[in-house]
């Protein structure tokens, strides 16, 4: 007689928890019902992120590549089981890839960005760059592995927390790495996945005072609309590109601070 | 406090002093009765058909008369813009778009008292300030980005920028040619063309800049300069034809903006509104810290963005500090300014003093304390002494609110955490000021605070090297030093795969 497999309940994930949503609401999407995300859901998620981004941006550059790095190996050990909710083996190899590449980041891009500036009076001058603060993301429906995973890593990389609103039509790829995230020593927060309908929640993201940043990579139509939103605490737009791994899209989610301080006996 | 230091502060302040007037001459600066606006190279009539006087804030007399650029009007300078990018400006090698640039730095510094002069004239600035602060950034912030218009792909690593067309650039009225600078300095030097449009109320350097434009022999249509109020601004955010804006401003404007371009793919910077703390440990350099905190907000009459409005004082040190800056202001002098020892000037405008008026008043009935020093005010023109509230709470508007004058708030706090706490309990976050003799609290204050620019032991520091801008609410991009490039450029895509 064949065993009857234990199936998983999809659930959010917020602040390091596994919650169902609020609403007590889910819908059905890659034949499992999914947990479908309220706006208060959302609220919940960005207070997460808002605790997690403290500890998180206060911890050394060296740590951050070394958690990102252990994401990296807590997908690899759940490569079959990734390559059945995305497109397969080869999208799930290059997400690992990209965690990896920007792991290596988190001790560079001061580097890279920050800069020493040779004014022109008795002072010591520079510029190196500070996370932004929380970062709603807006990930593409498709790829949903690869677009989710191209989004996150430059964002959290650079000291930011992130609320993500994971693809509306193949979510199983996200909840899985909601997983993988929560086993990878990733402080609690700093990545807050919420399933279930876009349009139910991505405004409330945009409008939210509480969010510094928003990444409209896998925006469409709704796009103009959540632009308008975000200003009103001026928040940066990012329109993150999603098969790209650059410093860049690192330095989009990152403000610069220069510090002055006069030179003198 | 030690007894001589006791002693010095009760010392009689030389309030009685009288000083011989020692004004600038103003014979340098010839003005037009009229100005149109600068399209393609030349002043043309606006077609809108209307004019608007422009007046010295400090005696209230009519300087000239200047354009109020229509939609039409607008549309003609993006149209002259876009023809200079398109027939030759994004073309010419980027070595003679440098020597251009260096031609203007060259003739600014030429012509600096004139400039000076007349910015103090429509700006009510101190001339000891248009002379020394206004003017040589200017010219320096031309002769930076200069050197950056042939050196653009050492800039960004992997990438190949390029120009990105026209840019439409509104700036205000508390640093007009330096934001002037700020601004066409980057954009030509990545390769655009701009349409830049000052202050309703301080045209007259701008115009000026013209015969720079002229002197420099830069091509027509390379810099445009279009005049009016908030209408003109506005029509040029809106207009198709241009690629990028850029806007120095308060923060309701600037998310006005944000709005109109959403959905447009436009780039966008924005310098926005400020309520920088200026935290005074019990460590500090007293005097070193007074005159750092007279700096912060008195300078420019406390028109500056950046500000350091809110005093945060230590507890241990509130009472011999208050006295040594109440002592302080007693030596201020406020009046003409184009008396060279005049270290506080005119109110911009009309519109402005009775903001500030508003926002005193209202610190008042919530129940601060207010301090002004003995000062006698000019009858004609707009004039607010320097003012210092005690008793400050969090709360209170002028704790909160950009005042955008002479008006300082004190608040007090124990603990580093403390002051942490109040200086970023704000929607802004552009500037901050920290006053400590011990190193390792600097730093760990630099990281904390959550401002773009953070100035340690001074205050009101400004140069071409260096990036400007703010956190949250005070906008963001950069401007100045390598990052003030990017605003300018499309970076593209990589150059090799993988970054």
């Amino acid at each position: 007689m064949s065993r009857l497999p234990v199936r998983k309940t999809y659930k959010l994930f917020i602040g390091g928890d596994f919650p169902r949503s609020e609403s007590g609401r889910t819908y059905e999407a890659q034949g499992q019902n999914v947990a479908r995300g309220s706006r208060k859901d959302a609220r919940d998620a960005v207070r997460a992120a808002r605790a997690g981004f403290g500890k998180w941006a206060g911890m050394t550059a060296y740590n951050r590549g070394q958690v990102l790095y252990r994401i990296a190996e807590m997908m690899e050990a759940r490569t079959a089981e990734f390559a059945e909710l995305c497109s397969g083996r080869a999208e799930v190899e290059e997400s690992i890839d990209r965690w990896v590449w920007y792991a290596g980041w988190a001790d560079k891009y001061a580097q890279v960005i920050g800069s020493s500036n040779p004014v022109a009076a008795p002072y010591f001058n520079f510029t190196f760059p500070e996370p932004t603060g929380v970062v709603a993301i807006v990930a593409p429906d498709e790829p949903s592995l690869g677009g989710l995973v191209s989004r996150i890593a430059p964002v959290i990389v650079g000291g930011n927390a992130a609320v993500v609103l994971a693809s509306e039509t193949a979510p199983l790829a996200a909840i899985e790495l909601s997983e993988a995230l929560a086993t990878a020593d990733l402080p609690g927060g700093v990545v807050n996945i919420l399933t279930g309908y876009r349009s139910e929640m991505a405004p409330w993201l945009a409008g939210h005072m509480d969010v510094n940043a928003i990444d409209l990579g896998g925006a469409d139509g709704d796009a103009p609309e959540l632009e308008r939103l975000a200003a009103d605490n001026v928040k940066r737009v990012v329109r993150g590109r999603i098969g790209e791994q650059s410093p860049y899209e690192i330095a989009a989610f990152l403000e610069l601070k220069t510090v002055w301080h006069p030179i003198g006996v | 406090m030690t007894d001589l230091e006791r002693r010095q502060d009760r010392a009689p302040v030389p309030a009685g002093w009288e000083y011989a007037p020692a004004p600038e001459s103003r014979d340098i600066v010839t003005l037009e009765e009229r100005y149109g606006l600068f399209i393609g190279g030349e002043f043309v009539d606006p077609r809108s058909g209307e004019y608007f006087p422009t007046l010295n804030p400090g005696t209230e007399e009519q300087l000239a008369e200047v354009a109020q650029a229509g939609p039409e009007d607008v549309d003609l300078a993006v149209g002259a813009a876009r023809e200079a990018y398109d027939n030759g400006w994004s073309s010419i090698s980027p070595a003679e778009r440098a020597k251009y640039l260096f031609r203007i730095a060259r003739i600014l510094q030429e012509r600096s008292r004139e400039f000076a002069v007349l910015e103090s004239m429509n700006g009510g600035k101190p001339i000891r300030e248009s002379r020394d602060v206004d003017l040589p950034l200017a010219a320096a912030h031309f002769f930076y980005y200069a050197g950056w218009a042939d050196k653009l792909e050492y800039a960004f690593p992997n990438r190949r920028p390029r120009s990105i067309g026209v840019a439409g650039q509104i700036i205000p009225w508390n640093f007009p040619l330096l934001m002037l600078a700020w601004k066409i300095a980057p954009a030509l030097a990545a390769g655009n063309t701009v349409v830049l449009k000052p202050a309703e109320t301080t045209p007259l350097t701008a115009l000026l800049f013209t015969d720079v434009v002229r002197q420099a022999e830069l091509p027509p249509g390379v810099v445009n300069i279009i005049t009016g109020d908030g209408r003109a601004g506005a029509e040029l955010v809106k207009h198709e034809g241009v690629d990028k804006i850029a806007f120095t401003g308060s923060t309701e404007v600037g998310k006005a903006i944000q709005r109109e371009l959403a959905g447009t793919g436009k780039k966008l910077t924005l310098e926005l509104g400020g309520k920088a703390a200026n935290i005074v440990f019990d460590d500090a350099a007293l005097d070193q810290a007074v005159e750092g905190i007279v700096n912060g907000i008195y300078f420019n009459q406390g028109h500056v963005c950046c500000a350091g409005s809110r005093l945060l004082v230590q507890e241990s040190i509130y009472e011999p500090l208050i006295a040594k800056l109440k002592r302080r202001l007693t030596t201020l002098r406020l009046g003409d300014p184009l008396d060279k020892n005049t270290d506080i000037g005119a109110i911009n405008s009309k519109q402005q003093l009775d903001k500030i008026t508003e926002l005193v008043a209202a610190g008042e009935e919530e129940g601060a304390e207010i301090y002004q020093p003995p000062c006698r005010l000019p009858e004609k023109g707009y004039w607010f002494a320097p003012t210092v509230f005690t008793n400050v709470a969090q709360s209170y508007r002028i704790a909160q609110e950009e005042i955008f004058g002479p008006v300082l708030s004190v608040l007090t706090f124990r603990t580093p955490d403390e002051a942490v706490e109040k200086a970023n309990n704000t929607a802004y976050g552009l500037s901050a000021g920290v006053w400590t003799e011990k190193g390792s609290r600097i730093l760990s204050m630099a990281q904390k605070l959550r401002a773009g620019v953070i100035w340690a032991n001074t205050f009101n520091r400004f140069d071409p090297t260096s990036p400007f801008g703010g956190f949250k609410e005070s906008g963001f991009g950069r401007e100045g030093g390598l990052h003030g490039l990017e605003p300018y450029l499309d970076l593209g895509e990589s150059e090799v795969r993988g970054g």
